[in-house]
């Protein structure tokens, strides 16, 4: 049975949030301008989403690695990543509250025969598609989104709801310390501008043990955290060991029935009996 | 690119001025047009296969090089310790017919139009103002049109793709027309030495090409070479051969200066100075062989623009006397094939100027300081000037006896 866990006056979409996006709506695909860092962040999020795939498969075609994958991509903006992952050969439907945003995604991608059929936008808050997207995708990326959401919480309960059992989710958000406030806030908004002032609000950063928790109490099993590094000099994104600034997680959703899945992502996909151990965090 | 697993699904566009050319053995005679191949480009072209039609058809290793001045007796040779080859001489009809084979072998993928010719080229617009598309658009003559997220320019010194996207070339003529022809020795030999002397007026080249052909690589004045083409063809064989053997160029002063140098290295290092070889005499040319065309150098100020890049001589032209030309160029295709590669993989757009801009940091430091090198050594070589003679033959000569610099 479908159980509604919200009520329609309560949503995981912040509006003041929103206000901010609508600004910059059409600066999205200028790769030297204020979204430059979203960017090259493609440089380490795409080859992540890839490889994390391709090692839980056991057939793949390197030249459409992602073909067959059905991916959402939450708060997709002008869609500068379901664009590469479109082209990797997964069918996208990017989703993002702000309309504007869809537009200036879907003028882009128009050009683009290939990823013209690839990749669908809706401009729709995550709950709006819960109905009728139950259990529909293998994968959930949501990039740079968890630090703007107004309730946390329900956000991942509604990816477990429209994500299949066994299926991926990949989340990229910034940790909340006070590292970040000074590099995350204060340099990047305020000294370099590297990020639009005001788009992120230091309270509402999440720190990694916070998204842990919640995901493995939602029926996720979080697989790998890594911390990611900005260098404004070089413009480009490395990985780190650190997650005191920006980091990555994935996780994935537990089997059908319903219990923590074993450790091994490989054995995953093929037992059919949950193991006694939880959960377990890398 | 065709043959790279990452762009499967990818399509590629070739258009080739000229016609299909493909042999499945190669005629008689030799071509006049030949090229040196480095190991590198050999590892390059067997990459996708290419190499291989290239042995069955025909080409000549060599494992020695010798070069030498006109004006001294100093001289420099090249030569791998362990056997391997040093290079290869293959004419460029067999390159191109091995590469035809291996394009039609990813039809599917790459499409080449033979015969086409571009007349118009559309620019995109900065990306963040797209209300046209973002892609470079390509009229050709016959009126067909075309569209591509990346533009390749690899047609040559002239290139109209760098004209018409606007990239500064920085290029000077040389005072000089190579002269080429297909040469018969006099007698079999192993042949599997290069041989270039540095005349006063421009470096003379012997290139195998079996035991008994060698190709002529002359570069000379402009007078010069239309006197070498109009020549009979008895007066030209002479004359190749004395420019190879006779000394009139030394002078005392040049000669005891030299032989001091040497005894002087061979103290330090008795290996260091090697025994000059006479290069094969050369008994007739080949009717109708004869040919010339003019040198000079050039450099693209820039390799590559949003959606635009350009390889080969379209982005840097180079003297033949060191044998570089094409070598480069390949080096380009390998450097430019391995990021478009990456950036397919990461489902980049391929046009993106992050990736090409790797691309061309990595070839113009590496290009840039050959590229001026050639350059220095055409200038140094083509004076009979004493002082530059001696600078040069001591240079030369400290360089045979030091293989890091070497």
């Amino acid at each position: 049975t479908v159980k509604r866990l919200f009520n329609t006056s309560h949503s995981s979409v912040d509006s003041k949030e929103m206000k901010k996006f609508q600004l910059l709506a059409h600066k999205w695909w200028d790769e030297e301008g204020e979204y430059s860092a979203l960017h090259s962040m493609n440089d380490i999020r795409v080859p992540f989403i890839r490889d994390t795939l391709l090692n839980m498969s056991s057939s793949y075609n390197l030249g459409s690695p992602l073909s067959g994958v059905k991916i959402l991509d939450v708060g997709c903006g002008g869609g500068l990543l379901s664009e590469p992952l479109g082209r990797l050969g997964a069918s996208v439907t990017g989703i993002d509250p702000l309309e504007d945003n869809i537009r200036t995604a879907d003028q882009h991608k128009s050009f683009d025969p290939v990823l013209a059929k690839r990749i669908q936008y809706k401009s729709s808050s995550l709950e709006e598609i819960v109905e009728e997207s139950m259990e529909t995708f293998d994968v959930i990326v949501a990039s740079e989104v968890v630090e703007h959401v107004a309730d946390l919480e329900m956000f991942i309960k509604c990816c477990s709801q429209v994500l299949k059992p066994e299926g991926s989710l990949f989340i990229t958000t910034i940790n909340k310390t006070q590292l970040s406030y000074v590099l995350g806030i204060v340099v990047a908004e305020k000294i370099i501008g590297i990020v639009p002032e005001g788009t992120h609000e230091w309270e509402k950063f999440v720190p990694p043990e916070e998204l842990e928790r919640l995901l493995e109490s939602n029926g996720f099993s979080v697989k790998t955290v890594n911390g990611m590094l900005y260098n404004p000099l070089s413009g480009s994104w490395s990985w780190m060991e650190s997650t005191s600034v920006n980091y990555a997680v994935h996780a994935v959703k537990s089997g059908a029935q319903g219990q923590p899945s074993p450790t091994d992502a490989l054995s995953e996909m093929e037992s059919e009996q949950p193991s006694a151990t939880a959960g377990t965090t890398v | 690119l065709g043959h790279d697993i990452h762009f499967h699904n990818k399509k590629i566009a070739l258009l080739e001025a000229g016609p299909r050319k493909e042999y499945d053995r190669m005629p008689d005679s030799y071509s006049n047009r030949v090229s040196s191949i480095s190991p590198g480009s050999a590892t390059l072209l067997s990459s996708f296969g290419a190499w291989d039609h290239v042995c069955s058809l025909r080409l000549k290793p060599f494992r020695r090089m010798q070069v030498w001045d006109a004006c001294s007796e100093a001289m420099i040779v090249f030569e791998k310790d362990d056997l391997d080859d040093m290079g290869y001489i293959v004419e460029n009809d067999v390159i191109m017919s091995a590469l035809t084979k291996q394009l039609d072998a990813v039809a599917d993928r790459v499409e080449v139009f033979y015969g086409s010719r571009a007349v118009g080229y559309t620019w995109p617009l900065p990306s963040h103002s797209c209300d046209t598309s973002p892609w470079v658009q390509i009229e050709l003559a016959d009126g067909r049109r075309l569209q591509t997220k990346l533009l390749i320019g690899a047609d040559g010194h002239n290139s109209v793709v760098r004209k018409e996207a606007k990239i500064k070339n920085v290029e000077h003529r040389y005072d000089q027309s190579a002269v080429v022809a297909t040469l018969h020795l006099s007698e079999a030999t192993d042949n599997n030495v290069a041989w270039q002397r540095f005349l006063p007026s421009g470096p003379i080249a012997l290139l195998p090409l079996s035991d008994t052909a060698s190709s002529l690589v002359w570069s000379t004045s402009h007078e010069h070479a239309s006197e070498l083409l109009a020549m009979d063809e008895e007066s030209f064989v002479d004359g190749i051969n004395s420019a190879f053997w006779s000394n009139v160029n030394h002078s005392d002063f040049i000669d005891t200066a030299g032989a001091m140098f040497r005894s002087a290295i061979s103290l330090l290092k008795p290996s260091g100075t090697a025994v000059r070889q006479l290069p094969p005499s050369v008994a007739k040319v080949d009717p109708e062989s004869r040919a010339m065309f003019p040198l000079g150098m050039g450099h693209a100020t820039e390799y590559v623009q949003h959606r635009v890049a350009l390889i080969g001589d379209a982005a840097h032209r180079v003297h033949p006397l060191a044998g570089q030309g094409v070598n480069l160029g390949f080096g380009d295709i390998a450097c430019l094939a391995h990021h478009l590669s990456a950036a397919a993989f990461n489902g980049s757009d391929l046009g993106s100027l992050k990736h090409l801009l790797k691309f061309e940091t990595e070839r113009q430091r590496h290009n840039v300081s050959l590229i001026a090198a050639i350059d220095v050594l055409k200038r140094l070589y083509s004076t009979r000037l004493a002082p530059l003679v001696l600078l040069r033959t001591w240079g030369l000569q400290a360089t045979n006896a030091l293989p890091p610099v070497k």
